[in-house]
């Protein structure tokens, strides 16, 4: 599921796969804004097939896994 | 069969312009964060003319540039969240300022897709053979409406009103499809001008909430989501490809959004119209003063042929063909 997420947010933002890792902060690191994360949630739920809630508290790639995870509950 | 052809359109804003860099005195932002989330610059904010001033001087200059005379105008519509008062209608006080007294004049409030709601009404009229003409505006003074303290919402909204007369032919042009939607269970994700039931017998407050409150992840979602179904069903419906069309002309809300919606539709960016760099987001306004304004940049000419597409509170939505 990694894998994915990180295909769609390096999408989203232009940067390379190798790059994102679990610990890589979505605003600092990869200079994405709210609306930025909005289309990177949006694309995580199509390809999931998931509702993902609370998105406010993101900071880092290892969160969207995390809120993936745990709305796949 | 009767088509309702656009004979003219019309635009009236106010004059005073407020900058990002205005904004950014009163409230904690500044132009590059306003910019870069939004495409939004500038915008128009009333001195002091209400909704149906502008709606009037709309009004006016549609009667002069397709040369009619106020007592043969058959239809009124303005479609306004902002209306001076809950009533008169906005464009009752349209038809007492223009003399149309052989007018039906009503207002419609659909939001941000209002435009198309009252267009759409207005061509059912003339399609049914009922009415030969109609004037529909679409007029907002939202700067009433925002809280200057929300610096995510007060920044996005602009005043401004615009519009179209439209006139019965027989030749197939006008408005040649539609696709119109509604979901109202996600309603509250945008809101304002909240009036409670407060009256003499009961405890509930009188006090309205008139601000206007926005969930921008769920209008994001929304926006992003179903602006490209809707064209998209338009599309099929008339049996139209990106090819067939010179051009796109989105609610004017967020740039960033409508390049989203081009990317998901494969329409190149390059057809869809945006000014909402120099008015914000004026709600029912936004796609006339566009049309208004590509009209009269020679972007569009007889025989062009586009999508207007509206989104918006409600939540509403509606798309349509038309060939001008």
């Amino acid at each position: 599921m990694f894998e994915r997420i990180r295909e769609i947010i390096a999408d989203q933002t232009g940067k390379d796969v190798e790059e994102i890792t679990m610990e890589t902060n979505v605003k600092t690191d990869l200079e994405a804004d709210s609306l930025d994360l909005f289309q990177i949630i949006n694309d995580i739920e199509d390809e999931f097939d998931v509702k993902i809630e609370n998105v406010e508290g993101i900071e880092t790639v290892g969160d969207v896994v995390k809120l993936v995870e745990s709305s796949k509950e | 069969m009767y088509f309702s052809k656009i004979i003219a359109t019309g635009a009236c804003v106010p004059d005073m312009i407020v900058t990002n860099d205005d904004l950014a005195k009163i409230v904690d932002t500044n132009d590059e964060w306003i910019s870069s989330r939004s495409g939004i610059k500038r915008r128009h904010f009333s001195k002091g003319e209400n909704t149906s001033d502008i709606a009037t001087g709309v009004a006016k200059e549609l009667i002069q540039k397709a040369g009619i005379d106020p007592l043969d105008i058959d239809l009124i519509i303005v479609a306004s969240v902002s209306a001076d008062y809950t009533t008169p209608s906005t464009a009752c006080l349209v038809q007492g300022n223009i003399g149309a007294v052989n007018a039906v004049a009503f207002d419609v409030g659909a939001a941000c897709s209002g435009f198309i709601f009252g267009l759409s009404i207005a061509d059912k009229y003339i399609k049914s053979g009922v009415y030969k003409n109609a004037i529909v505006i679409g007029a907002e003074v939202l700067s009433k409406y925002l809280d200057f303290e929300d610096r995510g919402t007060c920044v996005l909204f602009g005043d401004g009103a615009a519009g179209v007369f439209v006139e019965r032919t027989e030749e197939r042009t006008g408005l040649l499809a539609e696709e119109m939607g509604s979901d109202g269970a996600k309603g509250m994700a945008l809101t304002g001008g909240h009036s409670p039931a407060g009256n003499a017998f009961n405890d509930v407050t009188r006090q309205a909430k008139r601000e206007l409150y926005m969930d921008g992840r769920a209008i994001f979602d929304f926006a992003t989501r179903t602006v490209p179904k809707s064209v998209k069903s338009l599309m099929e419906k008339a049996g139209v490809t990106v090819d067939d069309l010179d051009f796109v002309l989105p609610h004017q809300a967020n740039s960033r959004i409508v390049e989203i919606i081009s990317r998901k539709l494969k329409i190149p960016m390059d057809k869809f119209y945006m000014n909402m760099d120099e008015y914000g987001n004026t709600s029912s306004a936004s796609i006339p003063i566009a049309l208004n304004e590509m009209v009269e940049k020679g972007i569009i000419k007889e025989g062009s042929v586009g999508v207007l597409t509206g989104f918006g509170a409600g939540l509403t939505w509606g798309s349509m063909l038309i060939k001008f």
